[in-house]
């Protein structure tokens, strides 16, 4: 060993940039509605412009749905679910899935180019992740809509009629597709309204649509900002509305449905606890917390956002967790080995920055990725606060960022207690080599979600979902199709 | 100028991703439902059941491996391959069960359909035949269905296609790999399918296909200890007695003749085994 | 509202770090053995290698993958072990190792070759000044089945035939049946008569099964005074993986910040492209960093690799693929 080596830099082998083209996305200059199987111009004629957040430049221009066109969607998945989607049998609905899916996975790349390039994360997520998922869920729920029968829910279940689905940016087209594959596959039409921010993959989900052969009025999607969601939540020609977002919105959607016939599933917010005991396999389980709190930059519901530790090891797994954050690639999202890509939109960057600001004024000690941030876009550096106490803000309030609160342990009892001591309930994780007290664990924690040795795992066969203020209803896996299915 | 004259075809056995002649080097006739002269077919040996029964065997551990959601790919990706050949087997069809060029369409549709029906079923049997088991006592408690291993399959006779389709890709759909005696007056359809397997991502072995006598080679494939299932639908009763009673020696699971629908997971769960797991709860 | 300074994550934070001193724990009998083995933190398979898998979708481009491959070239260890090998073979695998393009004077030497140790001399008269070293497998290689007394000749007149590096197996049979301390006593033992010879110990990954002994097995064999540890012996069905390398780095990196002492890997068998080994070098750059990024610290044992890290070279500068027969074949 040479005497003056005190310290092995990592990542010392720097890489060049490894951009993805954004030429393979193919957008258009402006889009329009997809209603009833074609692109049409808003009645209003009213555009907005879809940003990347990692340059602030503008991507395309895409239409603003008032409540007359919400109506031309909705009357037009009525339409389309009477004379055709009602009468045409399981094993033909199955079969348009199949399709589908097969589509997404053809035009994959272009998919997660345009996913990257409106949402701001890495390339290497959209194509590893975001796009093969949303096939796969396509896959998952074709095979099922000629086997409802099987599902559990007694025979012969019936459809629910039209559902309103509104999505968040966060996973523009994976929600699209969780929202879809099994309403389509439990034999409902649909209106679809994408998040105001990344509406550009379900608009070339649309053109997917139409290669599939889908007949017209079966999928509408809609774009535009909180109105037309509002619009299409108060529809009465709409009997489900499907949610996933916000708290805060979630409660105002379950308010505005509360006196009419329309059935309702939320899927919102979140607080997750990444619990770790002393014997949890170290090396993984710090990848795991990265994994759990800087995949989409933090912009995930089920995010492991606090990160309780045993006592024991507190400090070891901190200064491991500290190396391993600083050493996130931070910036171009395209390029192939970027970490972790931009903050979604502006307002979401000045959240993130008030409420790590509380942190620091609560007394929260805060550290950050020493990592350069590009000049244009919206961007926030990777942030680790220590010594976060329960009452802190940053301990309660989903941040929906790369911002990571730790606190500690003693005893499994009080792992749970403060995993539990929060009004959010979706994803929890839980670290040990001892299966037993894992399970222990995971049946005291008050969470939909609850994941052993690994975070933010996904996959169509598998019910994700919350409690309590995090929503109600599942996706995925058999339960999913109980949201569709008037059973 | 002279007529030209056609390339005509060898059909042969499907044994562990390759399509060899009967070890035996005998083959058989095999005439349309009409008479006329269709093709000579490889007449499979016992020794070529026992080849069989071997790819059949090394190949299910890693079958069953894959991912449920990656063997469903596979099994639609032949629901592609079949759509686009679709004509030929229709036209193997007319001639084999001597139905009309339309009936014949009908019953390729019908099986096309099924096979993605199938496909969809690796990742949802699971679903539907496992359960969570509240045990009285600190234990999580499951229990999921796995395969039973190598399945046999004596195809029916006269379905040459249908028939086919379901009793081989219900045990393959969840996990087991399977050796079937192709229908014995009837078997090019089924050969077909199997030919397409090759160019659906089938990993060598799940599928192998044996043609030739059923009288004298199912008795092998019944005896056979190394078989998990037994599949006796294309099997009249008399004989499948002196099957099924071949098969108890090593204790297998037996299927005798059904009637395959879209209501029943017979075919599903014919060759499955419950396996339960208990794991302890505690601080 | 305070706005007070970030705190950024320092750069020792975001390095390796050793110990101002070295201190290497006390392990005097098979229970102190046993009781640090058991002290070392499991490791998740499920999550081992799909961190493997993440690190394997680095894309290395332009300067950085020529670096890379001069970097790679340099850690070879261009490796014959056949029955079958003749003088004559090892000449030519040696002027190749010294002067992998013959064209090409900017290519680096390989970092050593590698043969049995009947050969070593030969292979030394050939290597002659040059600064590529000679390794000999030793101790038995590959099975390790013989008598200590004979492994320790084996590796005596390796060390006295003019090898520079000793490349030993472990006895896998004794690790896995829990004679932990006669695997340790054996190395010691192979070490001493090496005296400066730099030892590199193979683990046999494959043969170990599970990554929990992957990882007791680095810690057994750095206890033992390995200068290197590596992965496989390449005869048999598992060579090297990804996350064998993986979990062989961690424990390296671990080591080093618990002893102060800088132990390097060598993975081996079955790393044929370019493409390979660029994703071993991100695994070492992500895992233990620029102290490991030399010849010195990280080796590949390979033979064909070689030829596709220059056709690889000469392909980013041409910008053109080449043909095969652009380089000797052995």
């Amino acid at each position: 060993m040479s005497e003056d080596l005190t310290h092995s830099p990592l990542g010392s082998l720097a890489y060049d940039p490894a951009p993805e083209s954004a030429s393979i996305a193919h957008l258009r200059a402006s889009y329009g509605l997809f209603i009833d199987g074609e692109f049409t111009d808003p009645v209003a004629h009213e555009q907005f412009t879809s940003l990347n957040p990692a340059n602030e430049e503008p991507l395309a221009s895409v239409a603003q749905a008032s409540s007359a066109d919400v109506d031309r969607a909705v009357v037009a998945a009525r339409r389309a679910y009477d004379n055709v989607w009602s009468k045409t049998t399981g094993a033909e609905r199955s079969k348009y899935l199949f399709r589908i899916a097969r589509l997404i996975q053809e035009r994959s790349r272009e998919l997660a180019v345009v996913e990257t390039l409106d949402n701001g994360k890495p390339i290497r997520e959209s194509r590893d992740v975001d796009i093969p998922l949303a096939a796969a869920h396509f896959f998952y729920y074709a095979g099922w809509a000629d086997k409802l029968d099987f599902a559990g829910f007694g025979p012969n279940p019936q459809p629910l009629g039209v559902a309103g689905q509104i999505i968040p940016w966060n996973f523009p087209l994976l929600m699209a597709a969780w929202k879809l594959a099994p309403a389509l596959a439990a034999g409902n039409t649909c209106v679809l309204k994408p998040a105001e921010t990344t509406p550009l993959s379900a608009l070339v989900l649309a053109e997917i649509l139409q290669q599939a052969d889908l007949p017209p009025g079966v999928v509408n999607i809609v774009t535009g900002d909180g109105s037309t969601g509002a619009a299409l939540v108060d529809h009465p020609g709409v009997d489900k509305i499907a949610f996933t977002g916000s708290t805060e919105v979630g409660r105002m959607i379950q308010q505005r449905v509360a006196s009419s016939h329309k059935h309702l599933t939320l899927e919102l917010g979140g607080k997750g606890a990444n619990i770790v005991f002393e014997d949890a396999p170290v090396d993984e389980m710090i990848e795991g917390i990265i994994d759990g709190i800087f995949f989409n930059q933090g912009h995930v519901c089920c995010a492991g956002s606090r990160l309780l530790v045993q006592e024991s090891v507190a400090d070891e797994v901190l200064r491991r967790l500290l190396r391993r954050v600083d050493q996130l690639r931070v910036g171009d999202p395209l390029d192939k080995n970027t970490d972790v890509g931009a903050i979604n939109s502006a307002p979401q960057l000045a959240r993130i920055k008030e409420l790590t600001a509380y942190g620091e004024a609560e007394g929260a000690t805060r550290y950050t990725s020493s990592c350069a941030l590009p000049d244009k876009g919206y961007w926030f550096a990777p942030t680790v606060f220590a010594d976060v106490a329960q009452s802190h803000r940053i301990a309660r309030e989903e941040i929906f960022g790369p911002v990571l609160s730790v606190l500690t342990f003693r005893t499994p009892e009080e792992a749970v207690a403060k995993a539990n001591n929060s009004n959010y309930g979706l994803a929890c994780g839980v670290w040990s080599e001892k299966g037993s007290r894992t399970l222990w664990v995971a049946e005291r924690l008050r969470a939909g979600v609850i994941w052993a040795n690994t975070y933010n795992r996904f996959d169509p066969t598998s019910p994700f979902g919350g409690v309590r203020e995090s929503g109600f209803g599942r996706e995925g896996g058999r339960h999913g199709l109980e949201a569709y299915l008037n059973v | 100028m002279s007529e030209r004259q056609e390339v005509r075809k060898t059909y042969k056995l499907l044994i562990n991703g390759a399509f060899p002649r009967s070890e035996s080097g005998r083959s058989y006739e095999v005439t349309s439902k009409k008479g006329t002269f269709l093709a000579n077919v490889a007449q499979g040996s016992r020794k070529d059941v026992r080849d069989a029964v071997v790819a059949a065997r090394s190949a299910q551990a890693k079958w069953w491996a894959q991912s449920a959601y990656n063997r469903g790919q596979v099994i639609y990706r032949l629901a592609e391959m079949a759509e686009s050949r679709r004509d030929e087997l229709a036209e193997h069809v007319a001639l084999a069960e001597g139905r009309s060029a339309k009936d014949a369409q009908t019953r390729v549709s019908r099986s096309i359909d099924r096979i993605v029906w199938y496909a969809g079923w690796t990742d949802k049997i699971a679903q539907v035949l496992g359960s969570s088991n509240p045990v009285a006592g600190p234990f999580f408690n499951f229990s999921v269905p796995v395969p039973s291993g190598v399945v046999g399959v004596v195809a029916a006779q006269d379905s040459s296609l249908e028939g086919f389709v379901n009793a081989v890709f219900a045990p393959i759909a969840v996990g087991n790999t399977v050796v079937v005696i192709a229908s014995e007056l009837r078997p090019t359809p089924s050969i077909l399918l199997g030919e397409m397997t090759a160019t659906a991502d089938f990993p060598a072995g799940v599928l192998n296909i044996v043609t030739g006598y059923t009288g004298e080679i199912a008795p092998t494939l019944a005896a056979h200890e190394d078989v998990d299932g037994l599949d006796l639908g294309g099997v009249a009763n008399g004989f499948a007695d002196e099957l099924a009673t071949s098969a108890a020696a090593s204790i297998k699971r037996v299927l005798r003749a059904h009637e395959y629908d879209a209501t029943s997971l017979r075919g599903l769960r014919a060759f499955v085994e419950t396996s339960t797991v208990w794991h302890t709860i505690g601080q | 509202m305070s706005t007070a300074p970030l705190r950024l994550v320092t750069s020792d934070e975001r390095s390796v770090q050793l110990p101002s001193r070295t201190r290497l724990p006390v392990v005097e009998s098979e229970a102190q053995l046993r009781a640090l083995l058991a002290s070392l933190s499991g490791v998740d398979a499920v999550g081992a290698e799909a961190r493997a898998a993440k690190l394997a979708t680095r894309s290395l481009k332009k300067s950085t993958k020529l670096a890379a491959l001069d970097l790679a070239i340099s850690m070879v260890d261009l490796t014959t072990l056949e029955g079958a090998d003749t003088p004559g073979r090892i000449t030519s695998l040696c002027v190749k190792a010294i002067r992998p393009d013959p064209r090409d004077a900017n290519v680096p030497s390989v970092a050593a070759v590698c043969v049995y140790p009947d050969l070593v001399a030969h292979a030394r008269s050939v290597l002659g000044s040059s600064r590529v070293k000679v390794a000999a497998v030793a101790t038995a290689f590959p099975s390790g089945r013989a008598m200590l007394n004979v492994k320790l000749l084996d590796v005596r007149e390796a060390v006295a035939a003019g090898a520079d590096e000793i490349d030993m197996v472990i006895d896998r049979g004794a690790f896995l049946s829990g004679r932990v301390g006669q695997v340790l006593d054996e190395i010691l033992a192979v070490k001493e008569v090496c005296g400066s010879t730099h030892l590199k110990v193979i683990l046999e990954t494959g043969e170990l099964m599970t990554y929990d002994n992957v990882r007791r097995a680095s810690w057994i064999a750095m206890l033992g005074g390995a200068d290197f540890i590596k992965t496989s012996t390449g005869k048999v069905t598992v060579s090297s993986t990804l996350p064998a390398a993986l979990v062989m780095l961690e424990a390296v990196r671990d080591f080093a910040e618990t002893t102060g002492q800088l132990v390097g890997v060598k993975v081996a068998g079955g790393i044929r492209s370019a493409k390979d080994a660029l994703r071993y070098l991100v695994v070492v750059n992500e895992t233990v960093g620029a102290a490991w990024l030399t010849p010195d610290r990280f080796r590949f044992g390979a033979s064909s690799l070689l030829n596709d890290l220059l056709m690889q070279r000469l392909k980013q500068r041409r910008g053109a693929y080449v043909r095969p027969d652009e380089f000797s074949g052995d």
